[in-house]
């Protein structure tokens, strides 16, 4: 019996194998799916902090502009409105193609994962674009604190989405290459609920960085 | 509690729904359109002229709030259930930490900002 | 080609750095030829490096922190005999050098010697105190464990290629910023840290899964031991305050590699926003540090005065109690820096507060001992000396939250004695306990109790000997980091805190020849049944060292102290438990993915420090194809018999029969 299923054997004191209580956490040993969503869940908490110190960051220095341009100057809103467009539907096909991993129906993964890819690559490309127009205008990160921390915090949202593309085209060879397997199914796990996280934090980054940087 | 009653955990993003494709497919659908609506109107928000111009930062953050809210509870599919303790538990403890530092570095570096020279005028005086 | 590395990187212009380094080499280079030459490489391969058994992780860990406490110790001894010599007098280290040293001695001991031993005793005792087989994660077990070795390897290079920094063990801007610091230093800091930043947060993420989610059937979490509550809660502030240290350096090499304006005096920059940050990581760290301590000394006094320990529930409440207070708590350690009377006020209320649940756990620990029949260990004494001192260092603590003291007293040598103090006396005090206590059941042999005890008193007396009169030093207005001095008053100060750092070597010494002895000596030090202390908890209950599989059959909780209740019975019935029935276990594979990514993590971090990009590349696509191969791979687990469980259960069986027979026979 694998060391991670459930109670291996009956015990050796008294009788029978039940549960003496169904207090939580009286259960004892949770499944492998269970355990591995949980862990992943915790390693997002804590990318969550990391995003929160740079937030805390760009807060304090949002005006530190070293007589440089602010946000009011350098954003465009039509593009962060598209990009944000972009993050949200790939989450709703994220969501789609998870269903489709669960009911094992080949048609609605792969066309639903490989929509969640082509509007993440959409949305990087057009930071992509956005950062090397500011570049181009002289109001690279080197320029101002204020620079500095936009293009760290957006930019180190936009890594994390590079990652998570990367990951799902490994993840989709690997369904292609072993099927659903139920290690493989637990990692599609973690990359949906990673997935899901980066469009939360987009949420905070241009409600916070962009748009409050417009407000009259 | 009786014997039989096992609470058994769930995970974030695990859907306890059966069924066909659809089916599965409505908590997403609803969220999506949840989402659209909050984001249109976080963009209206900022740019309009109709809301009191003080208060556009707060309800910038409250449609945040609320849209987080949204992918927590149809993306994520974390609910308030026996089911879900050690989820919100973890989420809770996260937030209390982000909490904590973001509005403790505000006031801290607003005192701290408040109270000292900056940089770029100490260098000058000794030059 | 090489980006900035040239002959020029070697210290061959200075004698004590190249000497120094030149030991090093002679050591590794003879360590590695006595393996090689005794055929140990593949054993050493197969059984240790590749494993993802979290006893052989915790074990090497352990060994790691043991280490490096060396070379962190000979730092010590440099500065302090540094300072007895350099009354009016240049002393034999030049400012840069010695700058170089106690940035060193601060990283290592922290990073390297603290974090590693108490993750260490984490990863061994947890899983056997929960009833489980194994941590959440093994192979992440592993990563995590070889990207912190490397993070301690690449600040070791440092000695002997290039430089390290000299902005004290937390780099502050502006001084830690490209324009003050131009060399290699900072940047072997930075990316050390960060690697082995990495490498806790996984060590933290695993633990805090073990924890939540696998038990031993019935076990609730209020029959979790103590120690599992303190390490939860240790690893729950590793998992909460990391990602701040990850951000916040990667902010200062951003500045240094980018040009980026962070924390620099220009365009904007603010450097108060660094000290704020890392602080609000430092802190939880320390608390990272001391709350597993707390917990060895939980089961030690509970053991070794044979009586429960008193007021469980109490002790997890304050325990949790501390885990949220640290992380309010950080600007007292920048009171002095300006953000004026209410801010530090509220701080300082705060700081004095969070010594209250500490206090409920010094009080249940006495409460423990009190009405108990105390056993005179090695790991008792550890726990009566930390008692003693944590609570004389804690007081000062306490003294230095109050603002207006602190404005006297920041950055003094008082401040040095007070954090020496808690962590010499609760961290190390409380590792060492726990390495005495656990390592029977780690290598199924004791440590030589004599050799353990008078290792203890020169510890303790040379601690006191070396720190009191740096508490002393500070109220007379000595600042921390001094070269030189020419106050005569502080002299014969610096004279007997060099005579203290002697004693403490003393002490150390006696621990490796404790060490020595106790293999040597290993057949009269045998821990026949795996239980040689009477323990109260489960890791007792298997036999020394514990198989693979942790429990033939995982336990049935019923109430704490789970294995106490299964001896008194069996002590009552004059007979062990009946024969579980055996059937075949699964164990997680070996894997070399930690130690290949380690390795690729180390090429990535030398070359980004001496800016040889392309290096760089080649580390990060190894590093990916690795994760890759890993990901790939179809066999993730083999399979125990069930007849060997047994073969290795009976044998356990009937060591505590002879036991049980022993004892009956002599009432």
């Amino acid at each position: 019996m694998s060391a991670f299923q459930g109670i291996a054997g009956p015990h050796p004191v008294g009788r029978g194998a039940r549960q003496p209580t169904a207090e939580h956490g009286a259960r004892g040993l949770w499944s492998k799916r269970i355990i591995t969503g949980y862990g992943f869940w915790i390693f997002l908490l804590s990318d969550i902090v990391m995003f929160s110190a740079f937030f805390a960051t760009f807060a304090v220095l949002v005006d530190a502009t070293a007589g440089g341009p602010s946000g009011k100057d350098l954003f465009d809103l039509r593009s962060v409105g598209l990009e944000t467009v972009c993050l949200l539907v790939s989450s709703f096909t994220c969501g789609l193609g998870s269903i489709g991993a669960q009911t094992r129906n080949g048609l609605w993964f792969y066309s639903a994962m490989t929509v969640t890819f082509v509007l993440g690559a959409a949305f990087l490309g057009l930071e992509i674009r956005e950062f090397a127009s500011l570049v181009a205008r002289g109001a690279g990160p080197a320029r101002s604190a204020f620079l500095s921390a936009f293009f760290t915090l957006v930019g180190c949202h936009g890594l994390h989405v590079t990652a998570g593309l990367l990951w799902l085209l490994t993840m989709m060879a690997q369904v292609f290459a072993k099927g659903y397997r139920p290690d493989i199914l637990r990692r599609l796990l973690c990359f949906s609920l990673f997935w899901h996280t980066l469009d939360i934090i987009w949420v905070a980054l241009f409600s916070v960085v962009y748009l409050m940087g417009f407000a009259p | 509690m009786s014997e039989s009653e096992q609470i058994d955990d769930t995970v974030p993003g695990d859907q306890h729904i059966s069924g066909d494709e659809t089916e599965r497919a409505s908590t997403y659908l609803i969220g999506l359109g949840l989402a659209v609506l909050l984001t249109g109107v976080s963009f209206f928000v900022a740019r309009t002229t109709l809301v009191w111009g003080p208060s556009i930062p707060i309800a910038l953050v409250v449609l945040a709030i609320a849209q987080m809210g949204v992918h927590i509870v149809f993306f994520l599919q974390l609910t308030t259930g026996p089911d879900n303790v050690n989820n919100v538990m973890a989420l809770a403890f996260g937030v209390l930490i982000v909490l904590l530092l973001l509005a403790g570095s505000l006031w801290i570096m607003w005192h701290l900002n408040h109270n000292m020279m900056p940089m770029d005028r100490i260098m000058q005086m000794q030059r | 080609m090489l980006g900035k590395l040239s002959w020029d990187a070697i210290p061959f212009d200075q004698p004590i750095p190249l000497f120094a380094a030149g030991m090093v080499g002679v050591v590794i280079v003879g360590v590695l030829a006595l393996i090689t030459l005794k055929g140990w490489l593949p054993y050493l391969w197969r059984e240790w490096i590749t494993s993802v058994d979290h006893k052989r992780i915790g074990v090497m860990y352990v060994f790691l922190a043991m280490v490096m406490l060396l070379r962190g110790f000979v730092d010590a001894i440099m500065m302090r005999s540094q300072q007895a010599l350099a009354f009016q007098a240049p002393g034999y280290l030049p400012p840069e050098h010695y700058d170089q040293i106690f940035s060193a001695h601060g990283t290592l001991m922290i990073f390297f010697v603290a974090m590693p031993f108490v993750i260490g005793l984490m990863n061994f005792v947890v899983p056997l105190q929960l009833g489980v087989r194994d941590v959440a994660f093994p192979t992440l077990n592993s990563v995590g464990f070889w990207l912190t070795a490397t993070g301690a390897l690449l600040v070791n290079i440092s000695l002997v290629v290039g430089e390290f920094a000299r902005t004290g063990w937390l780099p502050y801007p502006p001084l830690s910023e490209l324009t003050y610091s131009p060399g290699v230093g900072v940047d072997y800091y930075l990316w050390a840290l960060e690697i082995s930043g990495v490498g806790t947060l996984v060590a933290g993420i695993n633990l805090v899964t073990t924890l939540l989610k696998m038990h031993a059937p019935g076990m609730t979490y209020m029959r979790m031991p103590m120690f599992c509550w303190t390490a939860l809660a240790s690893n729950l502030l590793i998992v909460a305050a990391f990602p701040i240290l990850t951000a916040t350096l990667a902010m200062l090499l951003l500045d240094r590699y980018l040009g980026f304006h962070f924390f620099t005096n220009e365009a904007g920059g603010n450097v108060m926003m660094f000290m704020n940050l890392i602080w609000a990581w430092g802190h939880p760290e320390v608390y990272i540090l001391i709350l597993p301590a707390f917990g060895v000394f939980s089961e030690v006094i509970a053991t070794f005065s044979r009586k429960p320990l008193f007021g469980y529930r109490s002790m997890v409440m304050a325990t949790m109690a501390i885990c949220i207070l640290s992380f309010t708590v950080w600007l007292h350690h920048f009171f002095t820096m300006g953000a004026g009377a209410d801010v530090n006020a509220i701080f300082g209320v705060l700081s004095m507060i969070i010594a209250v649940p500490t206090g409920v756990k010094v009080f249940n620990w006495l409460f423990t001992m009190y009405g108990g029949r105390v056993v005179y260990s090695t790991p008792i004494l550890w726990s009566l000396g930390f008692m003693v001192t944590f609570v004389v260092g804690g007081m000062t603590g306490v003294l230095l939250a109050v603002p207006p003291a602190d404005f006297l007293l920041h950055n003094s040598l008082f401040l040095v004695a007070h954090f020496h103090n808690v962590i010499i006396g609760g961290v190390l005090f409380g590792s060492f306990a726990g390495y005495n206590y656990w390592f029977p059941k780690a290598f199924g042999f004791r440590l030589h109790d004599g050799l353990g005890k008078a290792a203890f008193w020169f510890w303790i007396i040379g601690f006191y000997v070396a720190f009191m009169p740096l508490y002393v030093l500070g109220l007379m207005g000595m600042t921390r980091r001094m070269q030189h001095y020419d106050v005569p008053a502080w002299h014969p100060w610096l004279l007997i805190a060099a005579a203290g750092a002697v004693l403490i070597l003393v002490g150390i010494i006696l621990q490796i020849a404790q060490i020595v002895v106790s293999i040597g000596h290993r057949d009269t030090l045998r821990d026949t049944t795996g239980d040689p202390w009477n323990g109260r908890s489960l890791e007792w209950s298997t036999p020394s060292p514990p198989p693979a599989f942790n429990f033939a059959v995982l336990p049935l909780i019923e109430g704490e102290e789970p294995y106490w209740g299964i001896k008194q019975r069996a002590i009552r019935q004059a007979r062990l438990r009946d024969e579980p029935a055996y059937s075949e276990i699964e164990m997680p594979r070996n894997s070399p993915t930690g130690f290949i990514c380690a390795f690729f993590a180390t090429v990535m971090g030398f070359a980004l420090i001496w800016h040889i990009w392309w290096l760089v590349a080649v580390g990060a696509l190894g590093a990916f194809a690795t994760f890759v191969v890993f990901a790939w791979r179809d066999e993730d687990e083999y399979a125990i018999s069930a007849d060997e469980v047994a073969r290795i259960d009976r044998a356990n069986r009937s060591a505590r029969a002879e036991a049980l027979a022993r004892l009956q026979s002599a009432r």
